[in-house]
């Protein structure tokens, strides 16, 4: 079985960020993911990035990947497993991988799971007909593959990430009749929301679908307006004549492969699900095990990059590996970390924090 | 209104003009970011500091009009695509707006493209006088449009119809 210093699950902006901090820090890293790239959520993502110059602001998701997976590929303390999933997590700590149909076996004396998120579903009949996607799957097809998923597209769900799949799919010339939402405000950003109501996309904030139809596959789908109570309002039902429909209604994090190292984990709302409890260095329950990004609690790449660092740094530390300049860099990240989420829109984080924050004295 | 539609009203359009003794002085920025996000990139492009650098960065953006020379950078680096440069002082009757404009094809110099209001509705016909694609803009071109000074407080977007 293969020994290894630090083993990080996830090529997403938080593995990266701990990858590239773990092996600074002097520590021998394996950064293992699924995909045959690097970079997560961030190689969808062509628009330009908020947060602040620290975090790339003002530079595209995609080029923010590149900055990140160039400082990988020169560094001699990380090995990349492209086309590998870690499977399971024993407790003994050993893990089991998938590569290219290989079975492997690695015993990490640290782990850092940066897995990410998976998108929610919404429930109405027909919701399973060809022509309903997630928007993460929309995203795929689009700006990997490069196809477009229909010609006119309704939107469900106007967060950030049903604004911005919305502005996508316009710049690839597809169609986008309207965008829902059911709560009476926008949940996005404003900015993003102005931009897509000025090339004509309505915003309809309190409105659900209905039901899906189509022969063999998505035809029209038919809304309703919702009243304070969120129900339906009868009569306001309006039909729509798309060949697509784009559900983008919240993310939850990816935690199974924490679950089953035995981390102790709560339900917080806020986070979007199943979370750890961790200590302000990211460490679960299970000592062995950190975490980093969205698998800790639903945020943006900013925080999940400085998240990464942390965990890295931290986690580096703790089995004799300490970064040349640990304290002011440790300081710098937590610093950026707590101004990122000082704003209203970090509200509700600060709010899943409290309940999912741990002392370090009880792990 | 804004919360729920995405358009912004005209008090707080007006909230974001300078003063007609500013206009009249040349091309100058009008900010339109209501709401207080962690995003800085306006303050930090701004090389005169006429977007007042944050002090937190979910603070709303702050510009002295008096400061801004109108020189654009901020259009191309703000994120939320929520700057543009107008000058008042064009002509007669026509106002210059610079816009971020993220889609293809792009208008060509010389051309008439659709005017759109803040909620995507057909103003006039209006002019493109420059398309500015360099690599400092990064992929977010600006295009400089010749707009009826009647449309000053209502014109934000354009429909390219090639
Ligand atoms: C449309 C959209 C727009 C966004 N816009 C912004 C924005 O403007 N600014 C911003 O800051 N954030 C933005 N975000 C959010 C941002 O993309 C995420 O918060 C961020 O990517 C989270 O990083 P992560 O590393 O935690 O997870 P991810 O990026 O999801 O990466 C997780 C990685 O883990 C891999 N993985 C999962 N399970 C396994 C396993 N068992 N074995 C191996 N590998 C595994 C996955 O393949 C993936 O590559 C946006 C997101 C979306 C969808
Ligand atoms: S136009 Fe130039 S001077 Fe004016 S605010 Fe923008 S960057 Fe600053
Ligand atoms: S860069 Fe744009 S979106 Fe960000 S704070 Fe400044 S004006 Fe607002």
């Amino acid at each position: 079985m293969k020994h290894i210093e630090i083993l990080i699950v996830g090529g997403g902006p938080a593995g990266l960020c701990a990858a590239i901090s773990a092996a600074q820090s002097g520590a021998k890293v394996m950064l293992v993911e699924r995909h045959d790239h690097l970079g997560g959520q961030l190689i969808k993502q062509t628009h330009m990035f908020f947060g602040s110059e620290k975090q790339y602001a003002g530079t595209r998701g995609i080029d923010i990947s590149t900055i990140l997976t160039d400082e990988i590929a020169n560094s001699e303390n990380i090995e990349v497993l492209n086309n590998a999933t870690v499977l399971a997590i024993y407790e003994d700590g050993v893990i089991t991988l998938e590569q290219n149909h290989k079975y492997i076996k690695v015993k990490p004396e640290r782990v850092i799971i940066a897995t990410g998120a998976s998108e929610k579903s919404l429930a109405f009949p027909n919701n399973d007909m060809p022509g309903i996607y997630g928007a993460g799957a929309v995203q795929t097809l689009m700006n990997i593959h490069g196809v477009k998923p229909g010609h006119n597209v309704l939107m469900v769900g106007a967060g950030n990430i049903g604004l911005i799949v919305s502005y996508q799919l316009m710049q690839a010339g597809v169609n986008v009749k309207a965008i829902l939402d059911a709560s009476p405000k926008i949940g996005g950003y404003l900015v993003h929301a102005s931009k897509i109501r000025r090339m004509g996309i309505p915003i309809l904030t309190r409105h659900t679908v209905l039901k899906a139809d189509g022969k063999d596959s998505l035809e029209h789908a038919t809304v309703v307006e919702l009243d304070e109570r969120w129900q339906p309002i009868p009569g306001s039902e309006k039909e729509f004549d798309v060949d697509v429909m784009c559900v983008s209604v919240g993310l939850s994090p990816l935690s199974e492969l924490l679950f089953q190292a035995g981390c102790e984990m709560k339900m917080v709302r806020e986070f979007g699900g199943y979370v750890p409890l961790r200590t302000e260095h990211l460490r679960t329950t299970n000592p062995q095990i950190y975490i980093a990004g969205d698998v800790g609690g639903i945020e943006e790449a900013s925080s999940a990059m400085v998240e990464g660092h942390l965990a890295g740094l931290a986690a580096a530390k703790s089995i004799g590996y300490e970064h040349p300049e640990f304290e002011r860099v440790y300081v710098d990240y937590n610093e950026q970390l707590e101004a990122l989420r000082a704003g209203h829109a970090g509200d509700h984080i600060r709010a899943g924090m409290s309940k999912a924050l741990i002392k370090e004295a009880s792990c | 209104m804004l919360e729920t539609t995405g358009i912004p009203s005209l008090e707080q359009v007006n909230s974001s003009f300078p003063s007609m003794e500013r206009l009249m002085q040349g091309p100058v920025a009008i900010v339109e970011c209501f709401q207080r996000i962690p995003c800085n990139p306006c303050a930090t492009s701004c090389k005169r500091g006429a977007i007042v650098p944050f002090e937190d960065i979910n603070d709303l953006p702050n510009i002295k009009h008096e400061t801004c020379n109108g020189c654009s950078l901020c259009v191309f680096n703000c994120p939320g695509l929520a700057i543009m440069v107008i000058d008042y002082t064009y002509s007669e009757t026509e106002v210059t707006f610079k816009i971020p404009y993220e889609f293809i094809p792009l208008p060509s110099e010389g051309d008439f493209v659709q005017g759109l209001d803040r909620e995507g509705q057909y103003l006039c016909d209006v002019k493109v006088l420059k398309v500015q694609n360099t690599k400092a803009m990064d992929r977010t071109p600006v295009i400089t449009l010749a707009v009826d000074k009647a449309y000053l407080k209502t014109f934000r977007n354009i429909k390219v119809v090639k």
